[in-house]
C-alpha cells in the first residue's frame, strides 16, 4: 500500500563528522541547486540536487577522515570496491502525458551496482542511459550471494528492498552490471537533514502533500583531469516532487515558495560552494509573456532541455544582495493571463500499460505506445521483465500500429525459470508518425505453492513497469525555424545536433491477481478428502473386487449348535 | 457401505425404497420447502458482521458538505441534457475538468438483435464520460469506481450532481491511496457494459466502442448511484447482478454500517428492516424480502449497473434513492456523507474484498443465510428425483431379469434428439427468423421474436405424436420407464448444476418442476397430469413468478397486465442474453425446455 508506506527524507548525512581544519584546501565540495518547473498541466515540479564531490581515491587509500562525504557510503564503496551505485525511491507515478517527459527517470526503485570501469569523462551523459556507458570487461560481483546487496543497502538506507529471484541484466546493458530494474514495492523509513541552505525547504509535511515524490542517490567516480589519471567520487542526492496545483493553490496556478513549502529561503548553506535556485520561465506560446516572477531575476540562462528551448531565471543565494534586501527570498510566479482550461500539450512519446481480460486463468499484458509527432517515426526500445508466475505465451505476441502488423526489428527473449528468474522481453519497435502502437502478449496465471504467497495474496502481485528508451525528435526541431531572425549560416547546417533527445519512460506497474486459495481451507479440505477417500474408496474397492455368492441362510443359532453338539456326542449325524 | 456389498441387506433396502417410495418422495419435497421457509428464523439466519479488518470500524469523519453544489450541478446537468436531448458530453467534460479530474470520453455503438420496446431503442450509440482522480504518490495500480448510469429519460440528474460534488470534495483530500474513477454512462447498462469491456479490453457482447485513453489499474470496488430527487426518504440497495452473481457481503455490510451511522433509512428489495426477529412478525416480513431476492436473483438480469461489474470480479452494488410519502427526508448531504464514508473505507482496503461470503441470501439488511444453510433445501428437492430414479431403475432391473434385451430396439433414446432440436430451434430461430416473420405477418420485430418463441414452445407439445411412429411397441412399459429414468437424471443434473451457481434459479425451478416430473407417467388421469405439467413448464414458472413478484411488492397484477408483462419479460430475456450475456435464456431453451419435453413424451407414451 502506497499510503501506508512509511517514508521520509533521504537527503542524508549532509553533516559529516567534519572538522573545520581549513589549513589545507578542502578536497571536497558541495553544490546545491533547486530547479522549479511549472508543468504543462499547471502543477509545479521542484527538483533539489545536492552534489558532493570528493577528490579522494577511496578504494586505494585507506581513508578514515570524512568531511562532507557521508562515511557510511564511503565505507560501502571501499569495502565492496563499488564502482557505481544508483538507487532511487519513488512514490507516485510520473504522468508523462500531463507532465511532459520526466527529468529524473526513475521507477519505484532502481538499483544499479556497476562494476564497469571508471566513467570515461566527466561530461558523460546520464549513467542510466544504455547508449553512452562503455562496456568493459565483466567481473563477478564481490559478494557472491545476491542477497548481500539488498541487505547492505537496506541497512544503510533504512529501506526494505525485496527482490524476488535473481537480479537480471538486460542484453542491451553493458556486462558486469547487476541491476534489479524495479522493485515495485519498497518501504523506506526515516532520515536526517541539515537545516540550512536549500534544505530549509525540505519540510516533511509539505513534501508529503505532493502528487509525486522521488529521491535518489547516485554515486560514481569522475575523472579529475582530461587524461583521467586520478579520480574523484561524486555523490548526487536528488529529490524531486510535484506539487498538485489543485490542492496547493486552491485551483489557481500561481505559486510561491511559501505556498509550496510553507518556508522561504533565508540563507545559503555555509558548507556549499554554490547554492542556486533556477526557475523555468519559458513561455509556452510565443506571442507574449504569460509569466511573471518576483523578485525579478538578476540573470537568466537558456538551454535546450528535453528537446525544448527553456529559459531559467537564476537566483544565487551566495549573492548577498539577494537575501539581504528582505531577509528572506520568497520566489513567486504569477500567470499574467490565466492559462485556459485547455488540454495541455501532449509529449511526443508516452505510454500506457494494462492487464486485459477477466477471470483467474488467463490474461493479456497490453502496452500502448503513443507517438504523437505529426510526421516523424522513431524507434523505441521496449524492455519488459515479467515475473515467472505469469507464464507468457510468446507466440501470442502481437504488435499492431494503425491496424497493421508492426514487425519489430529486434527481439530478445529470455524465458523465465520457475522461482529463479523472470521473463525478459526486449524489442526494438518502429513507431510510425502520429500513431498508437499496441504491444500485447497473453499469459496464464500460475498457481503458486501455498507457502509462496505473500501475506496479502488477495492484494494481487505486482508486475514491474516496462521500460521505454527512445531518441525522441525534439520540439525545437519540429518547430519552424525563424529564418529571418537567425544568422544566414544556419542554412549551411540544416540538421542541428539537438534534433533528438534521449528519453527513458516507465509505464505504470500492474497489479495482477493470481488464483488464490482460501488459506483457511487446506485443513478442511484435508479432513474432508481423507474422510471421503476412507469411506468411499474402501467400500467401492470391496464392491468391485469381490465376487458375491448367495449364502444358504443359516437357520437357528445357538440352539442348533447345541443340538448338534449333543448329536455328535450321541454319534448321530448333525442337523 | 457394507449395506451395498451385502446382497441380502441390499435387497431389503431396495424393497424399502420401492415400497415407501411415494411417502419418501412427499416427505423429501415437503422437507425441502419447509427448510427453505425455515431459513428466515433466527437459528438459520444470522446477524451480518464485518469480516474485513481494514473496514472494521466506521471511524472516519465525513466532511462532505457540498449539498448546494450538488443541486446546482444537477440543475445545470438537467438543463443541458434537456437542451441537447442526449448526454451533455461537452458540459460534463468541462465540469469534471474544472473540479480537477483527468477527463476522458468513450464512444460506443451497438445494434441490438431486435428493437427493445421497453427502452425504445434499437441502434444505440452514445458516449461515456469519465474522470479519474489520481491518488497522490500512488502509481495507479488500484482504483474505485463511482458510476451513474443515465438512461434516455431525464432521470438520475441528481445522481450526476452528487457525483460531481463528491468528485470536487474528494479532489481536495490528500488521503487517497487508490485512484477514483467517476463514470457517467449513457444508455444506462449498455454504456456501462461498453465501458467495462473497453476497460478490460475484451469483447464479450459484440459492442463497438472506442478504446479507452485513460485507465486506473485494477478496479477494487464499484458503487452505482441512482437518484432522481433532491431529497430522499430512503436508500434502497440492490445486490443481485448478472446471472445471479452477488457482491461480497462485506460491501453490503459497509453500506449498512454507514446507513446506521448517518441515521439513513435503508431498505432492501424496497422493504424496511424488521426489528424484532424473535416473534413471528419479523421472520414473516423477512420471508417476503427473501422471496423477492430469490425471484430477482433467479431472473439472472443485472438489477442496476453494478451487476455488470461482477463479471470482472469487481465487488459492486447499486444505491437507489427512493422518494416516497414518508415524512422525514434526507438531503443529498446525507447520501453524500454515506458515500464518502464508504469510499474512504474502501480506500483503506489492503486486499480485494474476499473475507466475507460471496454466496448468501438476505432476509433483511442485517441478516443473512449462508450457503451451508440454504443448500439442504434444494438438496431435499433433488432427492425426490433421485428416489424416483432409483425406483424406476429397480423396476426396470426386476422387469429385465426375465426377458432378454430386444436387440437394437430404438427404445427410450428416440425422443431425445428431437427435443434437443426443439430447444435449439427455440434458442436460434426467434432472432434469426424475425425478418421472415415481419415480412409475412403484420407484426413488428420485437413482437415477431416473442410470438415465434411462444409458437416454437407450443409446437414442442406436438412432439410425442411425431416420435411415436418410430418407437417400436415392444415392451411398452420399459420404454417409458427408461425414458423417464433418463429424463429424471438429466433434470436432476441440470438443477444441481444451476443450484450451485445460482441457488435461487435452481430452487425455483426445482420447486415447480420436481413434483410433476416425479408424477409423470402414461397411465392414470392423463389430462390432469398434462395440465399439471403445462402449469409447471419453464414458461409457466416465469409467468407465475411475475405474478408472485408483483404480489410481494404489493402491486398485484391483473391477468391482462400479467400477460403483457410476461411478453415483455420474454423479449427482455432474449435481449439481455445478447447484450449482456445473461445465461437464463440459453439455459431454459437449451437445457430445461428439452428436458421438460422428455417428461411430456413420457406422459403421452403409447
Amino acid at each position: 500500500m502506497a499510503a501506508a508506506m512509511p517514508l521520509a527524507l533521504l537527503v542524508l548525512l549532509l553533516l559529516g563528522p567534519g572538522g573545520w581544519c581549513l589549513a589545507e584546501p578542502p578536497r571536497d565540495s558541495l553544490r546545491e541547486e533547486l530547479v522549479i518547473t511549472p508543468l504543462p498541466s499547471g502543477d509545479v515540479a521542484a527538483t533539489f540536487q545536492f552534489r558532493t564531490r570528493w577528490d579522494s581515491e577511496l578504494q586505494r587509500e585507506g581513508v578514515s577522515h570524512y568531511r562532507l562525504f557521508p562515511k557510511a557510503l564511503g565505507q560501502l564503496i571501499s569495502k565492496y570496491s563499488l564502482r557505481e551505485l544508483h538507487l532511487s525511491f519513488t512514490q507516485g507515478f510520473w504522468r508523462t502525458r500531463y507532465w511532459g517527459p520526466p527529468f529524473l527517470q526513475a521507477p519505484s526503485v532502481w538499483i544499479n551496482l556497476g562494476r564497469s570501469s571508471v566513467m570515461s569523462s566527466q561530461g558523460s551523459s546520464a549513467p542510466l542511459s544504455t547508449s553512452s556507458t562503455p562496456p568493459t570487461q565483466s567481473l563477478p560481483l564481490p559478494p557472491s550471494n545476491p542477497w548481500v546487496w539488498p541487505m547492505t543497502l537496506t541497512t544503510t538506507f533504512c529501506a526494505m528492498l525485496c527482490c524476488r529471484g535473481r537480479w537480471s541484466a538486460p542484453k542491451t546493458s553493458p556486462p558486469g552490471r547487476s541491476s534489479c530494474p524495479v522493485v515495485p514495492r519498497a518501504s523506506l523509513i526515516s532520515f536526517h537533514l541539515l537545516q540550512a541552505g536549500l534544505s530549509v525547504l525540505l519540510k516533511a509535511d509539505r513534501l508529503f502533500h505532493t502528487s509525486y515524490h522521488s529521491q535518489a542517490v547516485h554515486i560514481r567516480p569522475v575523472c579529475r583531469n582530461a587524461r583521467c589519471t586520478s579520480i574523484s567520487w561524486e555523490l548526487r542526492q536528488t529529490l524531486s516532487v510535484v506539487f498538485d496545483a489543485f490542492i496547493t493553490g486552491q485551483g489557481k496556478k500561481d505559486w510561491s515558495l511559501f505556498r509550496m513549502f510553507s518556508r522561504t529561503l533565508t540563507e545559503p548553506c555555509p558548507l556549499a560552494s554554490e547554492s542556486r535556485v533556477y526557475v523555468d520561465i519559458t513561455t509556452y506560446n510565443q506571442d507574449n509573456e504569460t509569466l511573471e516572477v518576483h523578485p525579478p531575476p538578476t540573470t537568466t540562462y537558456q538551454d535546450v532541455i528535453l528537446g525544448t528551448r527553456k529559459t531559467y531565471a537564476i537566483y544565487d543565494l551566495l549573492d548577498t544582495a539577494m537575501i539581504n534586501n528582505s531577509r528572506n527570498l520568497n520566489i513567486q510566479l504569477k500567470w499574467k493571463r490565466p492559462p485556459e482550461n485547455e488540454a495541455p500539450p501532449v509529449p511526443f512519446l508516452h505510454a500506457q500499460r494494462y492487464v486485459s481480460g477477466y477471470g483467474l486463468q488467463k490474461g493479456e499484458l497490453s502496452t500502448l505506445l503513443y507517438n504523437t509527432h505529426p510526421y516523424r517515426a522513431f524507434p523505441v526500445l521496449l524492455l519488459d521483465t515479467v515475473p515467472w508466475y505469469l507464464r507468457l505465451y510468446v507466440h501470442t505476441l502481437t504488435i499492431t500500429s494503425k491496424g497493421k502488423e508492426n514487425k519489430p526489428s529486434y527481439i530478445h527473449y529470455q524465458p523465465a525459470q520457475d522461482r529463479l528468474q523472470p521473463h525478459l522481453l526486449e524489442m526494438l519497435i518502429q513507431l510510425p508518425a502520429n500513431s498508437v502502437t499496441k504491444v500485447s502478449i497473453q499469459f496464464e496465471r500460475a498457481l503458486l505453492k501455498w507457502t509462496e504467497y505473500t501475506p496479502d495474496p488477495n492484494h494481487g502481485f505486482y508486475v514491474s513497469p516496462s521500460v521505454l528508451s527512445a531518441l525522441v525528435p525534439s520540439m525545437v526541431a519540429a518547430k519552424p525555424v525563424d529564418w529571418e531572425e537567425s544568422p544566414l549560416f544556419n542554412s549551411l547546417f540544416p540538421v542541428s545536433d539537438g534534433s533528438n533527445y534521449f528519453v527513458r519512460l516507465y509505464t505504470e506497474p500492474l497489479l495482477v491477481n493470481l488464483p488464490t486459495p482460501d488459506f483457511s481451507m487446506p485443513y478442511n479440505v484435508i479432513c474432508l478428502t481423507c474422510t471421503v477417500v476412507a469411506v468411499c474408496y474402501g467400500s467401492f474397492y470391496n464392491l468391485l473386487t469381490r465376487t458375491f455368492h448367495i449364502e444358504e441362510p443359516r437357520t437357528g443359532g445357538l440352539a442348533k449348535r447345541l443340538a448338534n453338539l449333543i448329536r455328535r456326542a450321541r454319534g448321530v449325524p448333525p442337523l | 457401505m457394507g449395506l451395498l456389498s451385502d446382497p441380502v441387506r441390499r435387497r431389503a433396502l431396495a424393497r424399502l425404497v420401492l415400497r415407501l417410495n411415494a411417502p419418501l418422495c412427499v416427505l423429501s419435497y415437503v422437507a425441502g420447502i419447509a427448510w427453505f421457509l425455515a431459513l428466515v428464523f433466527p437459528p438459520l439466519t444470522q446477524r451480518t458482521y464485518m469480516s474485513e479488518n481494514a473496514m472494521g470500524s466506521t471511524m472516519v469523519e465525513e466532511q462532505f458538505a457540498g449539498g448546494d453544489r450538488a443541486r446546482a450541478f444537477a440543475r445545470d446537468f438537467a438543463a443541458h441534457r434537456k437542451k441537447s436531448g442526449a448526454l451533455p458530453v461537452a458540459w460534463l467534460e468541462r465540469t469534471m475538468r474544472s473540479v480537477g479530474l483527468e477527463v476522458y470520453t468513450q464512444s460506443f455503438s451497438r445494434k441490438l438483435p431486435f428493437p427493445d420496446e421497453t427502452h425504445e431503442r434499437y441502434m444505440v450509440s452514445g458516449t461515456n464520460v469519465y474522470g479519474i482522480l489520481r491518488a497522490p504518490r500512488a502509481a495507479s495500480t488500484e482504483s474505485l469506481v463511482l458510476t451513474v448510469p443515465c438512461g434516455s429519460d431525464s432521470t438520475n440528474s441528481q445522481a450526476v450532481g452528487l457525483l460531481l460534488a463528491l468528485a470536487a470534495h474528494f479532489r481536495g483530500q490528500i488521503y487517497w491511496a487508490k485512484d477514483i474513477v467517476f463514470l457517467v454512462t449513457e444508455h444506462d447498462l449498455l454504456g456501462t457494459e461498453a465501458w467495462l469491456e473497453a476497460y478490460h479490453d475484451v469483447n464479450v457482447t459484440g459492442m463497438q466502442s472506442s478504446p479507452l485513453q485513460g485507465r486506473a489499474g485494477a478496479i477494487q470496488a464499484a458503487v452505482a448511484l441512482e437518484l432522481s430527487s433532491d431529497v430522499v426518504t430512503s436508500l434502497d440497495v440492490a445486490v443481485e447482478g448478472l446471472n445471479g452473481q452477488l457482491p461480497n457481503l462485506d460491501l453490503l455490510n459497509l453500506f449498512q454500517t454507514f446507513c446506521q451511522k448517518g441515521g439513513l433509512l435503508c431498505t432492501l428489495q424496497g422493504k424496511l428492516q424488521p426489528e424484532d426477529w424473535t416473534s413471528l412478525d419479523g421472520p414473516l416480513q423477512g420471508l417476503q424480502t427473501l422471496l423477492l431476492m430469490v425471484l430477482r436473483q433467479a431472473s439472472g438480469r443485472p438489477h442496476g449497473s453494478h451487476g455488470l461489474f461482477l463479471r470482472y470480479r469487481v465487488e459492486a452494488l447499486t444505491l437507489r434513492g427512493i422518494n416516497s410519502f414518508r415524512q422525514y427526508k434526507y438531503d443529498l448531504v446525507a447520501v453524500g456523507k454515506a458515500l464518502e464514508g464508504m469510499f474512504r473505507k474502501l480506500n483503506h482496503l489492503l486486499e480485494r474484498l474476499h473475507q466475507s461470503f460471496f454466496l448468501y441470501l438476505l432476509p433483511g439488511l442485517s441478516r443473512f443465510v449462508s450457503i451451508g444453510l440454504y443448500m439442504p433445501a434444494v438438496g431435499f428437492l433433488l432427492l425426490v428425483l433421485g428416489l424416483k430414479a432409483l425406483e424406476l431403475w429397480m423396476q426396470l432391473h426386476e422387469a429385465g431379469m426375465g426377458l432378454e434385451e430386444p436387440g437394437g430396439a430404438p427404445g427410450p433414446s428416440v425422443p431425445l434428439p428431437p427435443s434437443q432440436a426443439m430447444g435449439l430451434a427455440l434458442y436460434v430461430l426467434p432472432v434469426l427468423g424475425q425478418h421472415v416473420a415481419t415480412q409475412h405477418f403484420p407484426v413488428a420485430e420485437a413482437e415477431a421474436v416473442v410470438l415465434t418463441l411462444l409458437a416454437i414452445y407450443a409446437a414442442g407439445l406436438a412432439l410425442p405424436h411425431n416420435t411415436h411412429r418410430v418407437v417400436s411397441t415392444q415392451a411398452p412399459d420399459r420404454g417409458w420407464m427408461a425414458l423417464k429414468l433418463v429424463a429424471l437424471i438429466y433434470l436432476a443434473l441440470q438443477l444441481g448444476c444451476i443450484a450451485l451457481t445460482n441457488f435461487s434459479l435452481g430452487f425455483l425451478l426445482a420447486t415447480t418442476m420436481v413434483p410433476t416430473a416425479a408424477l409423470a407417467k402414461p397411465h392414470g388421469p392423463r389430462t390432469l397430469y398434462a395440465a399439471l405439467l403445462v402449469l409447471t413448464s419453464p414458461a409457466a414458472t416465469l409467468l407465475g413468478s411475475l405474478f408472485l413478484w408483483r404480489e410481494l411488492q404489493e402491486a398485484p397484477l391483473s391477468l391482462a397486465e400479467g400477460w403483457q408483462l410476461f411478453l415483455a419479460a420474454l423479449a427482455q430475456g432474449v435481449l439481455e442474453h445478447h447484450t449482456y450475456g445473461a445465461l437464463l435464456f440459453p439455459l431454459l431453451s437449451l437445457g430445461l425446455y428439452p428436458c421438460w419435453l422428455l417428461f411430456w413424451n413420457v406422459l403421452f407414451w403409447k
